[in-house]
């Protein structure tokens, strides 16, 4: 055996020239290890198994020839971007792999973005440089960012686009719950330019609670705001009896306001009944539903979300606050979206009956509360300091807490090391997330409440919240697509303080502000005749049959209507053309003939407006019956031309109109002008 | 002697190996003859998310009558969950299950599977729909821009002009007649309005209103929500 290797030896490095030879072809092997070993990765694999794929198929040369072997790798350094996804997922471009079920060969879905834009893990996530299988996709000890699951995936739409999205509802969804259930009043969450996010609620002042309602009340909606309205935007904060005992103590003692009670009229009870049944009509009249929801007799929730559900409101506040409020709403809270009714006596009295029957004798039943002693008040103070009450009520003797929550503009990108996993939650920050809106009670020291969300609304909560990455904020500032925020317009003068009191822009949006319950206002100057918009101000007829929100009805003096009316005219109009431009006098026959026959024939308006209301039936576009006594033809005509360009959003589609049919169309609808006999 | 300890060795080895076993599924009480769906087929949801509405089947007897304790298995594919996946009908003879969908765009079918008193299997496809970025897109657009005249059922939010208009419009879902129209057409009716097929004025052109992209979206969803599916564009069921 020894002499068997000492000749081997010999054989190899006997002499020198063997030596050098011998080593030569170990040196060659080892060099050769390095690219064979690439034969055996496993992307080689599934290169292999796409090309087996591809083989059998129809289009297999073209297939052929788009494949490309070896590493495929997307590089955007000022992106951040090293991508070698395309390593394995071969069949990303090609389309015509439609019917392939199994991964890694689907083709992409179509996106807005190319595919090489991009590259992956922008909105992927997982590790782009990997190209393992478990690496590239799951988190590990190396790497912890996994794959972003598909129900999230809006998330990453969001690191750039703080815009309203199309095809984005959860993301959307998200950012809006974020700002109405008042996330942002104790989480401080910006957006990549360092704007912090406001609440869009407006949760109310606790300054004179005590003149609203009664500590019985406070301590009932304090237990469980849901018990009280399902659509109360309040958390559950979860509270033990003495707890809510000594909050509403102190809430009433340091919110009993400086306003004397009105003491009200005392009424008999049949006068209530019967002003509870004409309080109805009122309600209904003043389209109070637009704003406040209301369970109705079927258990069916009705009605708008801008203020709050009225289920039973009647045992909560106190009548004589109530009829005050009605009277008045700014008198008690000067910031709310309530407008001014100027309700006379008539309608006050019933609609007050009619909003105090409204109430649930099991909600305050088994709520007995001694008179509150000095410690429970103060015990009552610490504890409305602790829980962050003031972060959105406004409380007298307390300041608004800064930084009182954890801070969200980089929570998607949370490291989750840094995370404390409550027992039985999956180790991923969507995961996290989910658990901790959902019952942030099972987290350790956690200050949260307990929100009522459906799970919808939580994965849309989730995917905003995923949107807030470190990456958002680093990408290169060309890319961002700002949001739009709202302006801090105010319109001047007596019109303005007019249009202040009413809260026009509870509903209406002019020069950026305001809502979008009802039509943009921005250029009405140049759109309604005067004599229209006065009588309008006095009394709002239906224009839009389909819709349930209507204008109500305010009550204002002719003078109050003529003033915002002239405000409107002079100061909101286009300034591409002039309203005047077009005298409907000029219009003959002809025109108003060929008018009509393009009404209903070529362009079929018939289907959504109603001119004539014998024939015509469509009521998704304002009555026209009356067109010619409510518009300008220069607007009407312009409107054809292009109804995005004055009003952008509005529903009607945009026709393509050549200036001759709209001239026509025009003349045919200012004929409508038959105003009906109005006081 | 020595063939005999590795054989033992491997088959110890080989036994170690073997995974743990799922654990066996209940044992039925009771045994139905046709199983049928109650509700949550055919729902709309997007990629990845739970369905709004639970999937709930019933076992029915040879009378028709609901039958309690009869086992249901509910398969899915294409990474859809049922969860749970199996269990005994309730006292109403029914199984409720929640289900999440797949995170690729398409139909995933989930087989609800009950045996009758043979061993037999009687099984029930049902079919849910889950939608990608451009279908979710064009379902948005079809909520704003289509669904007025389109949808002829009315909600409390929003009147159908359906049976305003003198030539019906049909229901995206109507697969019947619209997987006979080719993109093309669909995009035309959309972007010139229905003079460009020779159909009715009624039906506004919307392309300049809506941006090329928008009617794509509008048509992918059109096809995702067509019943019966659409063979050729129709996202096929989502499998393994």
């Amino acid at each position: 055996m020894r002499q068997k290797i000492q000749k081997l030896w010999q054989f190899l490095f006997g002499d020198s020239a063997r030596a050098f030879g011998t080593l030569s072809v170990i040196l060659l092997i080892c060099l050769a290890i390095a690219p064979a070993e690439d034969r055996f990765r496993e992307w080689t694999r599934y290169q292999q198994k796409y090309l087996r794929l591809i083989r059998g198929r129809g289009e297999a040369a073209t297939l052929q020839r788009r494949f490309q072997g070896g590493l495929q790798q997307i590089w955007m350094p000022e992106l951040g971007v090293t991508d070698r996804c395309g390593t394995c997922h071969l069949g990303l471009k090609e389309a015509s792999l439609w019917d392939v079920g199994t991964q890694p060969f689907r083709p992409h879905p179509p996106i807005p973005h190319s595919l090489t834009e991009f590259g992956c893990v922008i909105c992927h996530r997982g590790q782009g440089v990997a190209t393992g299988v478990e690496e590239a996709h799951r988190s590990t000890l190396a790497w912890e960012q996994p794959i972003l699951p598909a129900r999230y995936l809006e998330a990453s739409c969001g690191q750039c686009h703080w815009n309203t999205l199309t095809g984005t509802p959860q993301l959307n969804l998200g950012r809006q719950l974020l700002t109405r259930y008042d996330c942002v009043s104790c989480h401080v969450l910006k957006t990549p330019e360092g704007q912090g996010l406001e609440a869009t609620t407006h949760a109310p002042p606790l300054t004179h609670i005590a003149e609203k309602t009664s500590r019985e009340w406070v301590f009932a909606w304090l237990k469980n705001p849901q018990a009280y309205a399902i659509t109360a935007t309040m958390p559950n904060l979860q509270l033990t009896d003495a707890d809510a005992r000594d909050i509403s103590a102190f809430l009433m003692s340091s919110g009993a306001g400086s306003q004397p009670a009105r003491a009200s009229q005392p009424r008999s009870s049949s006068d209530a009944a019967a002003d509870a049944a004409s309080g109805a009509s009122v309600y209904g009249e003043s389209f109070c539903a637009s704003c406040h929801a209301n369970v109705n007799a079927a258990g069916m929730l009705v009605g708008g979300d801008l203020g709050p559900e009225l289920t039973r409101v009647g045992s909560k506040v106190k009548p004589e606050w109530l009829a005050e409020w009605l009277r008045n709403p700014k008198t008690y809270d000067p910031e709310t979206a309530m407008p001014h009714y100027r309700f006379d006596q008539k309608q006050l009295g019933p609609l007050r009956a009619f909003i105090e029957a409204k109430t649930d004798s099991d909600f305050l039943a088994n709520v007995h509360l001694e008179p509150a002693t000095p410690e429970q008040v103060a015990h009552g103070k610490a504890l409305v300091t602790e829980r962050g009450c003031a972060s959105c009520h406004e409380i007298n003797g307390i300041k608004k807490p800064t930084s009182f929550a954890p801070e969200l503009t980089v929570v998607g990108s949370e490291s989750l090391m840094k995370i404390v996993f409550a027992p039985g939650v999956a180790h991923t920050l969507p995961d996290y997330l989910q658990a901790k809106i959902r019952q942030p009670h099972a987290f350790p020291s956690a200050k949260m409440p307990q929100y009522t969300f459906t799970q919808g609304q939580v994965d849309a909560l989730v995917t905003a919240l995923l949107a807030q990455t470190e990456r958002a904020r680093t990408l290169p500032d060309s890319l961002r697509v700002a949001g739009k925020r709202e302006s801090n317009y105010r319109p001047a003068s007596k019109a303005g303080q007019l249009m202040a009191d009413m809260n026009c822009f509870s509903c209406h949006a002019i020069n950026g502000r305001g809502g979008n319950m009802a039509p943009d206002l921005t250029w009405e100057g140049s759109s309604v005749q005067r004599r229209w918009l006065v009588s309008f101000m006095k009394n709002p007829n239906t224009l839009r049959p389909a819709l349930i929100r209507r204008m109500p009805r305010f009550n204002v003096t002719d003078a109050e209507a003529e003033t915002i009316a002239d405000y409107i005219l002079t100061v909101y109009q286009t300034p591409d053309f002039d309203r005047d431009a077009l005298d409907p006098a000029k219009f003959s026959a002809a025109d108003i003939e060929l008018g009509k026959q393009l009404f209903y024939s070529k362009y079929a308006c018939q289907s959504c407006h109603i001119v004539d209301p014998q024939n015509d039936k469509g009521y998704i576009g304002p009555t026209l019956t009356q067109v010619g006594a409510r518009l300008n033809a220069a607007w009407i005509f312009h409107w054809l031309k292009d109804p995005q360009g004055l009003r952008p959003g509005t529903l009607e589609p945009n026709r393509n109109m050549s200036d001759a049919d709209a001239r026509a169309l025009t003349a045919f609808l200012m004929k409508r002008n038959k105003e009906v006999a109005r006081k | 002697m020595k063939r005999l300890t590795s054989t033992a060795f491997v088959l110890i080895v080989l036994a170690g190996c073997n995974r743990p076993a799922k654990p066996p599924a209940p044992l039925a009480k009771a045994f139905g003859v046709a199983i049928t769906e109650v509700s949550g087929g055919k729902q709309v949801g997007s990629i990845g998310a739970a369905l709004d509405q639970p999937l709930v089947v019933q076992v029915n007897d040879a009378q028709g009558s609901a039958v309690a304790g009869a086992l249901v298995e509910l398969h899915t594919a294409g990474g859809a969950i049922a969860a749970p996946d199996a269990g005994m009908t309730g006292a109403d003879g029914q199984l409720t299950s929640a289900i999440t969908l797949g995170s690729s765009a398409g139909r995933y079918q989930i087989v609800a599977t009950t045996r009758d008193k043979s061993g037999k299997p009687v099984e029930l496809r049902l079919d849910e729909i889950a939608l990608g970025c451009q279908q979710q897109q064009g379902r948005v657009l079809n909520d704003r821009y289509c669904s007025r005249c389109h949808d002829p059922e009315s909600t409390p939010e929003r009147v159908s002009n359906h049976d305003n208009l003198t030539a019906k419009p049909h229901a995206f879902a109507e697969g019947v007649v619209l997987n006979a129209m080719s993109d093309a057409d669909l995009a035309a009716i959309i972007g010139y309005g229905g003079p460009a097929l020779n159909k009715s004025p009624e039906m506004p052109p919307y392309g300049y209103t809506l941006s090329k992209a928008d009617v794509d979206a509008l048509i992918a969803y059109i096809r995702a929500v067509a019943d019966p599916p659409d063979r050729l564009k129709g996202l096929t069921y989502a499998r393994n």
